[in-house]
């Protein structure tokens, strides 16, 4: 990796006037992403913001229907969260399938979210959950936030404080893995939502998306059958050496099905 | 005195010696040795597939913080090619094409991954920046990046002066008598397959150390390799011409290697050479990526074959015509894998009286490949196990049942093959009976029923397989092209008070030597197990010797080591009858102890041997003093492991998904010195085959990149991906070598991908599927059933 200068701020405050300061700056909590991308010489960053010494940015609470998770909460965390089980059971267990136990030991929640890889798996549940993101100067609904390949709605040099999620009805995930690489090949997080019922698919596509057709099927007829007859629309899939758009679309319909099932 | 207990000796799972170190983070890898004043390497390589340099400017990064020298093609294009070591003769008989293999390149660079230039610095890191800021401009040619596309016509030429871009075009057997064969047949069955281009993976990449002593004029290299003296010999004499008494080489604890360490590397030649032009230690370690770009790959085969049977199943003749990926340029055993350790093995364990073979061998601007476990095996015994499948589903008969009827019966060894080789022994009804009740073949159907409830597609497959391994003897592989011997060689020093420290030539890089050699010296000499040492790796330590592939290292440097001892029991018997004042014909040896016939006198070892290093009462006239002997053993044939292994697994068939659920081998290794250790190198190697089988494939686009380059993008099995592999041996003995073995360190990889392949095409015969190519990846699996049935797409 090339050189770069570090820092590790105790407070939000201090973080962003770092961040403020420095065009070339980067915030990094577990690195999961970031490392790789520095090792590979393919980033090249004034400077790294260490978030881990930022108490704020910590924990895991449950206010009234809502759970709200800190940025810095580890994927091994959340998994295995008494309070994300008890309201959330379908979220711990998309954290616990992350990666690999190191990887959930290092990564977390708010890093996955704001770095927005089309095939990382939490961005799927924000969206699915309608929750919301909350950043150092403002409130996101997870349906303005992601906007594409590793896009998302934050402004330079604002920071990703909690996620919040409404706690549903019922939620499930489904996904197949790239056997080679364990990301997300095609996903489904369903929910039963106070909002209706929202379906985001991750990893098929260019970015995290709501399926609109499975969601009306859904809330007419909460069961596996009413989405297995439902095809996605591969224009726009990804596609690769490890399956074609064809075949990620496919694979939308079979988890989209496994994830009601796996609801309940 | 010392007895050996029935514990530690041959046919005990002793647990192994070595693993202390490798288990508590304390081995001594390469990149863990750092010598006084070392500097490091950094390798610019190509991103083309093919490309002219028209300039490289180094001035900027030879500028740079820290660096000491920045060298490129022109400052070694005076030294030697990296050599090839094996010469394959045209059917005309002319020599195969031998292109340079320069240490850096030569204004051309003839794949990603080629070396262009090194940069020396203090630190990794500014060598790596000062790598950056080399500016190379190159003129982007053509690439030739398959088999297909390397022979199309006005294909891109990967080097000057070949024709063709074909190294050789090779055959073996009777063209006429086959041709008969197949007109007389009842039935003949026709199939097309690639065996899948795999990247070893190492989980240690290589690494290499140079070291000069401008004092002495002595070079040292510590490298990652399977072969310390073969890569003396080839750097020292055909690359930079430093000779053998002023070259070591050392290869420490080696984290695996399958083949890929065995061949001589630019990058051993690029640090040796620069150290004695900076007169510092030069050091290099591959990133991940360099490895998948810069470490030999393997297999890469195209082939159609057919079989010819007679009425009631006999295979009367096979016909094969392959192609087979050369790379850029020759890796040191490139040439023979597909000729010599392919085509001699098609027979396989059936009576098929004529097989002819013709092997054309490619250019391409890919990385160069070479022997990967197996090495050529693999390739002859997938393509056999499912020609056979395929026919007994096109005759009707059993897969099982055809097998039974072409096998090369028990009485007919030895057994020659129309290819050449001369089986010595075997049992293959056994070994197929004895996997057949493990596996429980006969329930399967049952099995079936069940997962077909579960929504499952189950599926089972054999393999009936045969190697030939324990490389070779000598004149006869130099009777084929090879440029060395293969031969083994081994050092027994009995120490003054009864210990003992072994030599080898043959080289550990997992397979755990240090036990298995200790255990065979203690049964041999009686002493136990802890009092014995294995020394290797290293010229300067070691005698001599050709290093470890090809299930060798026992078969041939076990075979050493018993002549070694041999000669040590004869000299103590020598002594044993001076102590004792008896002739030496009355003197026996048994486990560790002298005895004169029908008394009660003897002399421990530990005795003899001080009284050989210690000669006041000695036949000083007759006999030297000291113990310790040396033998080179050349074989006097091959070894020939086979067995038979089953897989069974289950699809889903809305994703597609593989899954082996049980896996069963039964492999014929011969004589078993340490089970445990049999056990976890067929349950290695049937890891990597069920790699290959389902997951690893290492793909090139079609402008020559390399699309699989890390790990995120080529698959390597997980555990998750595996079963449990029931393992369990049948033994008859090689009849040629001392100790009876045959070799154990590629039949796991050998024999079971056509078992999981077969197990995957009858888990799919409802879909009237003949064949699926490997890996037989979800989106290939599900493409097949959609295709058959586009309603199920969702159910």
């Amino acid at each position: 990796m090339y050189d770069f200068a570090y820092h590790k701020p105790t407070s939000i405050a201090d973080a962003v006037k770092l961040l403020s300061a420095d065009p070339d700056a980067r915030p990094i909590s577990g690195g999961q992403t970031l490392l790789p991308a520095l090792k590979h010489r393919l980033n090249k960053p004034s400077a790294l913001i260490d978030l881990s010494g930022i108490a704020e940015l910590r924990g895991i609470r449950r206010e009234g229907d809502k759970l709200v998770i800190g940025a810095l909460a580890k994927h091994e965390e959340v998994a295995n969260s008494a309070e994300v089980k008890a309201a959330i059971p379908a979220l711990a267990t998309l954290a616990g399938t992350i990666g690999d136990t190191q990887v959930r030991n290092r990564g977390t929640i708010g890093g996955s979210v704001s770095n927005n890889d089309p095939a990382a798996d939490y961005p799927a549940a924000v969206l699915a959950l309608d929750a919301t993101i909350v950043t150092d100067k403002r409130r996101i609904a997870a349906d303005d936030f992601f906007q594409g390949m590793f896009t998302t709605a934050l402004e330079p040099g604002e920071l990703l404080v909690a996620v919040e999620f409404p706690i549903p009805e019922k939620a499930g995930y489904a996904k197949m893995r790239n056997p080679a690489s364990r990301y997300v090949m095609a996903g489904a997080f369903v929910a039963k939502t106070k909002s209706g019922v929202r379906v985001a698919i991750n990893g098929a596509g260019p970015g995290v998306f709501r399926q609109a057709e499975m969601e009306k099927a859904l809330a007419a007829s909460w069961s596996p059958d009413a989405v297995a007859g439902i095809k996605q629309d591969p224009e726009g899939l990804n596609g690769d050496i490890h399956g074609s758009a064809e075949y990620r679309a496919h694979l939308v319909t079979v988890m989209a099905k496994r994830a009601v099932a796996a609801a309940g | 005195m010392n007895v050996v207990t029935p514990f530690e000796g041959i046919g005990a799972s002793v647990k192994r010696k070595e693993d202390l170190r490798f288990l508590s983070g304390r081995g001594q890898y390469t990149d863990d040795i750092n010598r006084p004043g070392q500097a490091y390497a950094y390798i610019l390589r190509s991103p083309h597939a093919h490309a002219k340099i028209t300039s490289i400017d180094t001035a900027a990064a030879a500028a740079m913080p820290g660096v000491l020298a920045v060298f490129t093609g022109a400052d070694t294009a005076a030294l030697g090619s990296i050599p090839c070591g094996w010469q394959i003769h045209n059917k005309d008989g002319s020599p195969m094409a031998e292109p340079r293999h320069p240490m850096l390149a030569e204004g051309k660079v003839r794949h990603v991954g080629d070396q262009v230039a090194v940069v020396i610095a203090e630190s990794r890191a500014q060598a790596k920046d000062a790598a950056e800021a080399i500016a190379v401009e190159y003129e982007v040619l053509p690439a030739a990046a398959t088999m297909e596309a390397a022979q199309a016509p006005g294909a891109p030429q990967v080097h000057e002066g070949v024709a063709g871009n074909i190294c050789y075009d090779w055959h073996i057997g009777d063209k006429a008598v086959n041709d008969a064969a197949f007109a007389a047949a009842a039935k003949v069955v026709t199939f097309e397959t690639t065996n899948n281009r795999l990247v070893p993976n190492a989980m240690e990449p290589r690494a290499a150390i140079g070291e000069y002593d401008a004092t002495t004029g002595d070079y040292t290299l510590y490298t990652t390799s399977q072969n310390p003296h073969v890569i003396r010999l080839l750097m020292g004499a055909f690359v930079l011409q430093i000779p053998e008494s002023k070259l070591r080489v050392v290869a420490p604890d080696v984290g695996g290697g399958f083949g890929s360490k065995i061949y001589h590397y630019a990058e051993e030649a690029i640090v040796t050479w620069a150290a004695g032009k900076l007169g510092r230690p030069v050091k290099w370690t591959a990133e991940r990526t360099e490895s998948f770009m810069s470490d030999a790959h393997g297999r890469d085969h195209v082939t159609k074959c057919s079989l010819a049977l007679d009425a009631n199943g006999k295979f009367l003749g096979l016909r094969v015509h392959t192609q087979a990926n050369m790379g850029a340029y020759l890796s040191t055993f490139a040439p023979c894998v597909p000729t010599y350790l392919y085509a001699t093995l098609l027979a396989g364990v059936y009576t098929t009286p004529t097989i002819y073979c013709e092997v054309k061998a490619v250019f391409t601007n890919t990385v160069p490949v070479d022997a990967y476990r197996g090495a050529g095996r693999p390739e002859a015994t997938y393509l056999l196990e499912r020609l056979v499948d395929i026919a007994a589903a096109e005759t009707g008969i059993d897969r099982i049942e055809i097998r039974r009827r072409n096998f090369i019966p028990n009485d007919a060894f030895p057994y020659q093959t129309p290819v050449a080789l001369q089986y010595d022994s075997g049992d293959y009804t056994a070994t197929l009976d004895a996997a057949l009740k493990a596996a429980d073949w006969a329930g399967f159907e049952g099995r079936r029923a069940e997962a077909a409830k579960r929504g499952k597609l189950r599926g089972i497959g054999c393999s009936t397989y045969l190697e030939a391994c324990g490389i070779a003897p000598s004149a006869v592989v130099g009777s084929l092209g090879a440029r060395a011997g293969l031969y083994e060689v081994g050092t027994i020093r009995v120490h003054p008070t009864g210990s003992v420290t072994v030599l080898t030539g043959a080289h550990s890089h997992g397979q755990g030597h240090e036990t298995t050699f200790a255990q065979l010296v203690a049964d041999r000499l009686g002493v136990s197990v802890a009092q014995v040492d294995v020394v290797h790796g290293d010229t300067a330590k070691v005698p001599f010797g050709m290093g470890t592939y090809g299930s060798r290292s026992l078969a041939v440097g076990g075979s050493a080591m018993v002549k070694a001892m041999d000669k040590i029991v004869a000299k103590g018997k020598k002594i044993a009858a001076h102590l004792m004042e008896a002739s030496v014909e009355d003197i026996e040896f048994e486990r560790g102890t002298f005895r004169v016939a029908g008394t009660d006198r003897t002399k421990s070892l530990a005795e003899i041997s001080l009284a050989a290093y210690v000669p006041h009462n000695y036949p000083i006239e007759e006999l030297e003093p000291g113990l310790e002997e040396t033998a080179f053993y050349d074989p006097k044939n091959f070894t020939y492991p086979g067995g038979c292994h089953i897989a069974e697994v289950e699809i889903d068939p809305d994703t597609g998904h593989v899954q082996v659920v049980n896996f069963t081998a039964v492999d014929d290794v011969g004589r078993v010195i340490n089970p445990m250790i049999v056990e976890g190198q067929v349950q290695g190697g049937v890891a990597q085959g069920i790699g290959q089988a389902l997951l690893e494939n290492c793909v090139y686009d079609a402008s020559g990149q390399l699309l699989s380059g890390s790990m995120a993008d080529y698959c390597l099995p997980r555990a998750e991906d595996l079963p449990a592999v029931g393992v369990a041996t049948h033994t008859t003995l090689c009849t040629h070598n001392p100790l009876g073995v045959k070799g154990c360190g590629e039949v796991g990889a050998i024999g079971s991908p056509p078992a999981v392949m077969n197990a995957v095409v009858d888990a799919l015969k409802s879909y009237g599927v003949r064949h699926i190519e490997m890996p037989a990846t979800p989106p290939k699996i599900w493409g097949i059933i959609h295709a058959a049935r586009p309603a199920m797409a969702a159910e």
